[in-house]
């Protein structure tokens, strides 16, 4: 018998998130001019990705410039310990920070 | 009254109203810069044709019908309803939309159900993003910059000084929105409303419980 010909259809790359649940990703340093959505306070700070978000979305990020084609891809909820990201944190070690985080400003950690 | 009749006054009001209700309303300060700005930007798209007077009208109309109280339907629905609910929290959105609520600005929805472990709390740290298909317009409070910067750094004070107070064995989940993702808290179903109706339940769920900074409770705070 024939396999079904849907478990040979082959995504583009773009299609596929670049980073999976449970992912320790840092989120990257980079300061352009611009409007960009990723706060200051979490640039370099590395976190978990708790939940890919699908489906892939437009940068709005370029789209803010016009640029709207083409560049669809994942956001990620990422979750940064509290004691991570500030260094006189005061409350649990427990408590969490959680962000969606476009894939290009992130990397493997 | 503000004012007391022995005195002499310098107006002529009849002083059997309260003088307040009564201030003429008036709009003849000169318009701040980003008045003009924006009344010059929405003229030349009229002008140019992008979009009509109507349709700014109509987008207005649609963000006065969004009011905290679909949120609390939600929840009720939420509370009374276990599939609903699982529907909701796999997708907001699409499980308010079930609801009727539509989804205007295409932004996704991801609801946070508080638990006896888990408190959580939203805010925007860049902005003011804000689930406004389902809760309409932020406080003017979420929208100023001690409640954004401190909600991320010390959210246990800002929840205190909402009169919320947190155990250090209950993990608290800041949830900062900044792109394409709205949030909404789910917050605990107050004991002692066992048997209530979805109506019932809705009233006692505040705007200030689905950004959590407080919980719901029998006694419905000032929303």
């Amino acid at each position: 018998m024939d396999a079904s010909p849907l478990a040979s259809v082959v995504p583009a790359l773009k299609e596929l998130p670049a980073f999976a649940e449970g992912q320790r990703v840092r989120v990257l340093e980079r300061a352009p001019i611009g409007h960009y959505r990723v706060p200051i306070y979490l640039r370099g700070h590395v976190g978990t990705v708790e939940r890919v978000i699908e489906p892939a979305m437009i940068d709005n990020e370029e789209e803010g410039y016009g640029r709207n084609a083409g560049n669809r891809l994942h956001y990620y909820r990422v979750s940064f310990a509290m004691t991570e990201v500030w260094d006189d944190y005061e409350g649990s070690p427990r408590d969490e920070l959680h962000i969606e985080i476009f894939e290009t400003w992130l990397e493997q950690a | 009254m503000a004012h007391d009749h022995d005195h002499d006054h310098d107006h002529g009001h009849d002083h059997d109203h309260d003088h307040d209700h009564h201030a003429p309303i008036t709009a003849d300060a000169a318009p701040g810069y980003y008045e003009v700005m924006e009344t010059a930007v929405r003229e030349i798209l009229i002008a140019k044709g992008y979009l009509t007077a109507n349709d700014i009208r109509r987008q207005i109309e649609v963000l006065d019908s969004r009011t905290p109280a679909l949120g609390a339907a939600v929840v009720a629905r939420a509370w009374t309803d276990p599939a609903f609910k699982a529907r909701l929290l796999e997708n907001g959105r699409t499980a308010c939309e079930e609801l009727g609520i539509s989804f205007y600005d295409d932004t996704q929805l991801i609801v946070l159900e508080n638990t006896a472990e888990v408190h959580n709390l939203i805010v925007c740290t860049l902005c003011s993003c804000y689930p406004r298909p389902v809760l309409g317009l932020p406080p003017d409070w979420y929208k100023l910059k001690p409640y954004r910067a401190r909600a991320v750094s010390e959210p246990r004070k800002v929840l205190a000084e909402f009169g919320t107070i947190l155990p250090d064995d209950v993990e608290i989940r800041v949830s900062d929105s900044t792109a394409v993702i709205r949030y909404l808290v789910l917050p605990r179903r107050p004991e002692g409303t066992e048997g209530w109706s979805e109506a019932q339940l809705a009233a006692i769920v505040t705007r200030d419980a689905m950004i959590g900074v407080i919980p719901a409770t029998l006694e419905k705070e000032a929303a």
